[in-house]
């Protein structure tokens, strides 16, 4: 036979093992995604109640007066990139990290006017090796994070804003929409939009010490909230794009060996043929 | 007797749900018991062990940080950052971080972050407190 084929099935048995995998790895994000949509689930009671406690306030006591409410000049701002610890996940770090340089470079001229938080390792390397401002980075998040896994990075940011550092601060993740839509999306964290609730259901309550005390407790809290359900949020979209990026890969690895069995059978056929016309050739010669 | 819906939430799941007959939690002013139709109030939490009456005179205590409670008519709500039932609490660790804290905050280092160590000693001892009375 000729030594095409031998190559040819080596290339088909590799393709083979490659798809394995990746079939594997989309059954695995799949059942991920799950859990991660169930955990974002599970986080939204305590965001809306802080926020429907903020909200009241908001409503109920005229002209409550608190610096994460009010913008002031901006001179720094800070970002909260969310990537990924690892690959393989399509274009989900990359698409997240155009969007925020494209942000910045629309925004600032110099490196001091911002300063990057940045969550997961591949924003880490990227931003590491090309010497941005990086203060304060979170490295190797378990698959479901809990509160206090981020709680470090999220206080850190709402401080330096509380001490002006830093006068803005935007959140970058990557907005779950389904699991094949995620959106690279940055929002505004602080100051804090007014946070809109639904005034029909005011209650006069007692603050205990007082309104203004209550608030100045629960807005870092409620800051820190948010930044823990983008997340999560960031987290369902990982692995929904691993999935799609995975399911994409194991149909390009069966087309590949669709085609290469195709070019297999062909050779192989080629082969015979020669074959039979030698055999005949050499029986004609013979006679 | 009358009873009111008491709800603990944390980030992470809602650790409980139920009814109960009375709510007493360590506010920031000082300790606080709460019977069903409170006024509303909303008030910060010490880290202190919260406890839950329920109906059959049975209590239920949680360790609960960086907290908050909400009273509305008759339901209760506490948000909290953290919040456990005895059987979560791993009470070797507890004491473990207990002494750390202690130490710590008896060495009196120059560059002691004293209030970090100050509420871990505080967590640590609401632990142990409620893993005792299981």
């Amino acid at each position: 036979m000729a030594k095409g084929t031998r190559e040819l099935r080596r290339r088909i048995k590799s393709v083979k093992n490659t798809r394995q995998i990746t079939k594997a790895m989309k059954m695995v994000a799949a059942a991920k995604l799950r859990r991660a949509q169930e955990k974002a689930e599970a986080a939204r009671p305590y965001a809306n109640k802080i926020q429907e406690i903020i909200a009241s306030i908001a409503s109920g006591t005229t002209a409550v007066k608190h610096p994460m409410l009010q913008s002031r000049p901006v001179k720094k701002t800070g970002y909260i990139v969310i990537t990924s610890d690892r690959g393989l996940v399509g274009g989900y770090n990359a698409n997240m990290i155009r969007k925020v340089l494209q942000t910045i470079d629309e925004k600032h001229k110099s490196k001091d006017e911002y300063a990057i938080f940045v969550i997961g390792r591949k924003g880490r390397d990227y931003f590491r090796k090309r010497n941005y401002p990086v203060i304060e980075e979170v490295v190797g998040l378990p698959e479901t994070p809990t509160f206090a896994d981020i709680k470090k990075i999220a206080s850190g940011a709402v401080e330096l804003f509380a001490t002006g550092q830093i006068d803005e601060l935007y959140i970058c993740y990557n907005e779950f929409r389904s699991a094949i839509s995620q959106i690279p999306t940055i929002t505004r964290l602080l100051p804090l939009d007014a946070v809109g609730g639904n005034a029909d259901r005011k209650v006069n309550y007692e603050y205990e010490p007082s309104a203004e005390e209550v608030l100045a407790v629960l807005l870092p809290k409620y800051a820190e909230t948010l930044v823990y359900s983008a997340l999560l949020d960031a987290k369902a979209s990982q692995w929904g794009a691993q999935m799609t990026a995975m399911g994409n890969a194991t149909d390009n690895a069966s087309e590949m060996i669709d085609r290469y069995t195709l070019e297999y059978n062909r050779a192989r056929q080629a082969a015979i043929t020669q074959e039979i016309s030698e055999i005949v050739a050499g029986a004609n010669a013979q006679a | 007797m009358s009873t009111m819906t008491v709800e603990v939430v944390t980030p992470e799941r809602v650790v409980y749900s139920g009814e109960a007959s009375m709510v007493i939690a360590r506010g920031v002013e000082g300790d606080l018991g709460i019977l069903p139709n409170h006024m509303p109030l909303v008030t910060p939490l010490k880290i202190a062990p919260v406890r839950i009456k329920t109906e059959g005179d049975k209590e239920i205590k949680m360790a609960v940080s960086g907290g908050f409670m909400e009273v509305r008519g008759d339901k209760v709500t506490i948000i909290a950052e953290t919040a456990e039932r005895p059987e979560d609490i791993d009470v070797a660790r507890a004491k473990a971080a207990k002494a750390r804290a202690e130490q710590r905050l008896s060495e009196r280092h120059p560059d002691l972050d004293v209030r970090r160590a100050e509420l871990a000693l505080q967590r640590a001892m609401a632990r142990l407190d409620v893993a005792d009375n299981r």
